[in-house]
């Protein structure tokens, strides 16, 4: 009698649980400061306003690709929502592993009701992709070993005889034989089409010749501040949102360089095959994230730009140091005026080519 | 004895010929031992067997190019490429007929990346002309040469079609040409040009640092196996601590610390400034060198070196050394024709574990290698995760699976496999 009620109790108690649980939903993110303020910004909120949703991080953008490739073809999908890349969007929709999301209906309008296509602009490369921030790699060098004259160009890194000592640069072909080439003197629009030929590419890895033992190379966007914090290097290459803590948060005696920031904007997509009730939380969720304000917010905590153009008028200070961000965004005019807007399409056909020749051209 | 009674086959006691008899017994106990072992089998090949036949089997898996271009392939047979000149009408009409059916079920982006790998280029024309090729009527709106090149004119590039024609097979040995610095081309197989040659260099330099690794390890091991062997068990306790200590912790902070120690403004070149042994302007280049990951990795690797020679060491009676020496040997001699001999059963286990563990790192040569001293593992990575080239990632894989063992071969007729102990 008595084990029939506790039975009848615990079913009771794990249904009524079944019927009031959490939804959790798995998102997936860089880590770091960056995932921070989009749990600030986005998630938190959100969940404030829905206790229902759970959202849980992880931290595996940087394989994203792979693993959605890997989860789809073992048929079993456990991301709900992924932070990628522009060029990692591109090849996600092109093997139709993400969801294509119509900016009209599925999209928040600005507040003054300009559709959310138009708001986002040439940040929205491909239907797949929701662009939140923009990003750009740009130069850092330690203000204490420039003498007294610090850098302005982006030509400085290549020149040993005025800045001598080691110079930090991410180990990939991308912005660097651009930045070489330029400062071999090739005009910004001919760029690719320089490095679409043999001889331009052999042009830009002989430029790079010229700094080559001269060169630290990087692969985590940690290490050029950590090098520059030791000395190691006098010059480096990074996320502006990490010399930025470098620079603000540290106080180390590090100054930016703005000249020929290459731009990248990083967004999210949702992948294809969600069951219906979570693709409508999902995308509820994204609609919320997305729109003007929360956009706007995210700059709150981190120095990069919102991707709406409505959501720069609404950059505040920073949550902990008080400073007034817009300065430090990317996007700012003041920063903007030298950029390398970095081509997608070009580097999704060649990146192999190049990465080859770039591996080879490093072990020589 | 030689006065056989019959000639036929002979009978056990209830009259079945006494071979078959036998051999049902034995069935019986086969099956039985086959059952007992069954779990673990299953749970081998379901978990580690499969997986891998299924990751080495993308090395030559092409199936995606005669799948989404079924016509293509079909009518690309008959043309001949060494004349030079474009494949006829019918071939772009199959292509279009082919690529509106792609278009619909999204694979057309998914192809381009497969002949991307061979031929630069061909992702973004297939990404762009399948925006417009959905339009297309087939019966009203051909011929289809001309307003292919016109949608894209990578259509008139006739490499395309080479490309397309020599990959058309449901195999490939493209990946594996590649893994090797080989390329198929119109003269047949040739060495890529000297600036893309690269996985060669890295098998050879991934071969040789993790003999280096090896060898150092075994001369840092050696000693202090011996000493944890025949010391006091209290000290020697202590010791163990020692070698286990670093073995516990986080690979990731062990190279972290060597970055710290080991960079130009670290503490081993502080050092040495202040000591006055090396000038302030030129201290060493100790990491992101092919020294530093040697470093490192002699460092992580350690253990598995130490552990085996000294289980192997442990069984090995003092009375030994005791009884050469008595006998007038010279230390030397005592440990070199009586000692030596007996430990290495445990350098060829030890060896063999460091050398194969060696061979497939990847974490610590990404984080201190540099450009110089990084794996052929680094690249597989670099394919698995990045570039997304699993192909090429399996026949680099593939390759290194069929060195390890060949050189597990190689071990097995000069030292002899049985030769090896872990205790």
């Amino acid at each position: 009698m008595k084990t029939t009620h506790l039975l009848l109790a615990t079913s009771a108690l794990a249904m009524s649980a079944g019927a009031a649980s959490a939804v959790d939903l798995t998102f997936v993110s860089w880590g770091g400061a960056y995932q921070e303020s989009q749990l600030k910004a986005y998630a938190e909120p959100y969940m404030a306003a829905h206790p229902d949703v759970n959202i849980i991080w992880d931290e595996s953008s940087a394989e994203a690709v792979a693993k959605l490739r890997a989860m789809n073809e073992a048929g079993n999908l456990t991301w709900d929502l992924v932070d990628v890349t522009v060029s990692d969007s591109m090849r996600l929709c092109d093997e139709g592993l993400a969801r294509p999301i119509d900016g009209a209906t599925e999209l928040a309008a600005a507040p003054d009701g300009t559709d959310a296509d138009t708001d986002f602009g040439a940040t929205r490369v491909n239907e797949c992709f929701v662009p939140q921030i923009v990003y750009s790699t740009t130069w850092g060098y330690r203000t204490d070993l420039v003498g007294d004259t610090p850098p302005t160009s982006v030509c400085d890194v290549f020149d040993l005889a005025k800045y001598p000592g080691k110079r930090a640069m991410q180990k990939r072909p991308i912005d660097n034989v651009e930045w070489a080439l330029y400062c071999d003197g090739v005009a910004k629009e001919d760029i690719y089409s320089v490095l679409s030929t043999d001889e331009g590419v052999a042009r830009a890895f002989a430029k790079l010749d010229t700094i080559k033992d001269q060169v630290v190379w990087w692969t985590a966007g940690a290490e050029t501040p950590q090098l520059l914090a030791d000395g190691e290097v006098v010059m480096g290459s990074t996320f502006n949102g990490r010399l930025f803590s470098a620079i603000a948060e540290q106080n180390q005696p590090i100054g930016m360089l703005w000249d020929m920031q290459s731009y990248d904007i990083d967004g999210w997509i949702v992948p294809t095959g969600l069951s219906p009730e979570k693709e409508a939380i999902v995308m509820d969720f994204l609609m919320f994230a997305t729109d003007t304000q929360r956009l706007a917010d995210q700059a709150k905590y981190i120095s990069y730009g919102p991707a709406r153009a409505s959501s720069a008028p609404l950059v505040g200070k920073h949550e902990a140091l008080g400073i007034e961000m817009a300065p430090h965004m990317p996007t700012d005019p003041a920063n903007a005026t030298n950029v390398l807007h970095y081509d997608y399409t070009w580097w999704a056909d060649h990146r192999d080519d190049i990465d080859a020749k770039f591996q080879a051209w490093l072990a020589q | 004895m030689s006065e056989t009674t019959h000639a036929g086959p002979m009978l056990a006691a209830d009259g079945t010929p006494l071979k078959r008899s036998l051999a049902r017994a034995l069935r019986r106990q086969k099956l039985r031992a086959l059952a007992l072992i069954a779990p673990l089998l299953i749970f081998v090949l379901l978990t580690f067997v499969t997986p891998i036949v299924s990751m080495l089997w993308r090395s030559v898996e092409n199936a995606i190019v005669p799948e989404t271009l079924p016509l293509t392939v079909e009518a690309l047979k008959d043309w001949d490429p060494t004349r030079g000149e474009l494949p006829e009408e019918a071939v772009f009409a199959a292509m279009v007929t082919d690529l509106q059916a792609a278009v619909k079920a999204k694979t057309h982006t998914k192809l381009g990346t497969r002949l991307n790998y061979e031929n630069p280029g061909i992702s973004s024309l297939f990404r762009s002309t399948g925006r417009n090729v959905g339009k297309w009527d087939l019966a009203a709106d051909g011929p289809f040469k001309e307003k292919l090149i016109e949608a894209d004119k990578g259509w008139g590039d006739i490499e395309v079609w080479k490309t397309l024609q020599r990959y058309s097979g449901h195999y490939t040995a493209g990946y594996f040409l590649n893994a090797a610095d080989l390329e198929n081309t119109a003269e047949g197989i040739q060495l890529r040009p000297e600036e893309q040659r690269i996985y060669m260099t890295l098998f050879i330099r991934t071969m040789w640092m993790s003999l280096m690794i090896t060898g150092s390890c075994l001369l840092l091991g050696y000693p202090v196996a011996w000493l944890l062997a025949n010391l006091r068990a209290s000290t020697s306790n202590v010791l163990m601590i020692l070698v286990l200590l670093p073995f516990w912790t986080s690979l990731l902070v062990r190279t972290s610390a060597w970055k710290v120690l080991l960079q130009q403004q670290g503490v081993i070149n502080d050092l040495l400034v202040w000591v006055g042994l090396v000038d302030d302007a030129n201290r060493l280049v100790m990491i992101n060198n092919q020294f530093g990951t040697i470093i490192a990795m002699t460092h992580i690797l350690l253990p598995f070196m130490i552990l085996p020679l000294y289980s192997v060491m442990k069984t090995i009676p003092p009375s030994y050394l005791r009884a050469a020496k008595s006998l007038g040997a010279t230390n030397w001699t005592a440990f070199w024709r009586v000692y030596f001999p007996q430990s290495v059963p445990g350098i060829g286990a030890g060896s063999i574990l460091v050398f194969i563990l060696a061979i497939g790192y990847y974490i610590t040569p990404e984080l201190v290698g540099g450009t110089q001293g990084v794996f052929i593992s680094n690249r597989i990575a670099f394919h698995i995760s990045s570039s997304l080239n699993w192909g090429l990632a399996a026949a680099l894989g593939t390759i290194l699976l069929s060195l390890v063992l060949l050189l597990y071969y190689v071990y097995d007729k000069i030292v002899g496999i049985d030769n090896v102990k872990l205790g």
